[in-house]
């Protein structure tokens, strides 16, 4: 199953725009289950994006981003570029997509 | 003091008033802001694993849901979500998408159906996933994306859903003495931001809603069908749980269905 959905085509200006949905329950670490116990915090801290190997944008992430988060952002390339998501959470997780740039 | 307060807080009141009407409250425009990108949408993930578990080998009979016909034929799901519902000649009934999935499951991959209806949707309040049923759902209605809706309408019993649809929607019951017309049976009403569609005449308000669902509700961070749009509307109205693809539900989707006939569905919707 896709759990990262990884695409990116090219746009004006010989620009990249990538986009991205991941699946993930980013909890904050505040919600309390029915029986008043605290959820542990569960969330992306950082996701990588490569392109032919060479990094092209990080972030760093809390626990305010939503369940399921997009991400979008462009960056100069070219199509045919091999572009590689990688996430990591706080609980040691990590998933990771490849796609090439049409 | 009080003298002095008052007529202060009657003039900053007044300003907000004169604020909020300055302009209507404009939804389309934030939900184009908003969710305009239909690549953004988180349902498309669900998507993608109600894919995986429609071609998979499940059940007691361990076969795949590709052996079930949805109104199409056997294994066809490509715009079957458009036609639907519909009468079926072997459950001598009218089916919506989801009665028609238990009929599926059970008839053909030995799931019970009891068994099945005991976890139907994601409670979204303990944060979890969408439930097994609601991304075979989304998968089955995304395949329907771009084409008229065309429910069935020429079987009399399909004639006779949406005639019992149009008569519950007008039955005010339960606690509040509600009717889904109470809500949704004049032109440009709304709970604070939200506009309530009018669904008691055909055209754009039931195109939109039933031309939009399935559909990702980020309130809910989970993608919501028209079953669960129907069992929380009932809630809303104080009555008991709808059973998943109860004749009542069917008949409520068959009727608002028709009201939205050659509408366009854009599939998976997104929502608030």
């Amino acid at each position: 199953m896709a759990s990262v959905k990884l695409k990116a085509k090219s746009i004006d200006g010989g620009l990249i725009e990538v986009k991205a949905l991941m699946t993930h329950p980013m909890e904050t670490g505040l919600r309390k289950d029915s029986s008043g116990a605290v959820v542990p915090a569960h969330y992306i801290t950082e996701v990588v994006v490569t392109a032919n190997d060479k990094e092209v944008m990080k972030t760093s992430w809390g626990g305010s981003v939503s369940k399921n988060p997009y991400l979008s952002f462009n960056y100069k390339g070219a199509v045919g570029d091999k572009l590689k998501l990688t996430w990591k959470d706080n609980k040691d997780g990590t998933d990771t997509a490849e796609a090439a740039v049409e | 003091m009080k003298k002095l307060v008052l007529p202060g807080l009657l003039i900053s009141s007044l300003a907000l008033t004169a604020v909020y009407a300055a302009e209507e409250p404009n939804a389309d425009a934030y939900r184009e802001m908003t969710y305009g990108d239909r690549d953004a949408n988180p349902a498309l993930l669900v998507v993608d694993r109600g894919e995986e578990l429609f071609k998979e080998k499940r059940g007691p009979k361990n076969v795949s849901m590709e052996e079930c016909d949805f109104g199409l034929g056997k294994g066809v799901v490509k715009g079957v979500y458009a036609e639907l519902p519909r009468y079926f000649k072997d459950t001598d009934q009218v089916q919506d998408l989801e009665s028609r999935m238990i009929t599926c499951m059970t008839t053909v991959q030995g799931f019970d159906a009891a068994e099945l209806k005991k976890k139907t949707y994601a409670n979204e309040k303990a944060n979890e996933d969408n439930t097994d049923l609601e991304a075979i759902a989304v998968y089955i209605a995304a395949q329907s994306d771009g084409m008229k809706i065309n429910p069935s309408l020429a079987h009399p019993k399909e004639q006779e859903a949406i005639k019992v649809g149009e008569a519950l929607f007008y039955h005010r019951t339960g606690p509040l003495d509600f009717s889904c017309a109470s809500c949704h049976g004049a032109d440009k009403q709304r709970i604070r931001l939200q506009n309530l569609g009018n669904f008691s005449k055909a055209g754009p308000d039931a195109q939109k809603a039933i031309g939009g669902w399935p559909t990702y509700r980020v309130s809910h961070a989970a993608v919501r069908t028209m079953q669960h749009r129907i069992w929380d509307c009932e809630g809303q109205m104080r009555l008991p749980d709808t059973e998943y693809g109860a004749p009542l539900s069917v008949a409520l989707i068959a009727y608002l269905t028709a009201q939205a006939k050659d509408g366009t569905y854009v599939l998976p919707g997104m929502s608030r």
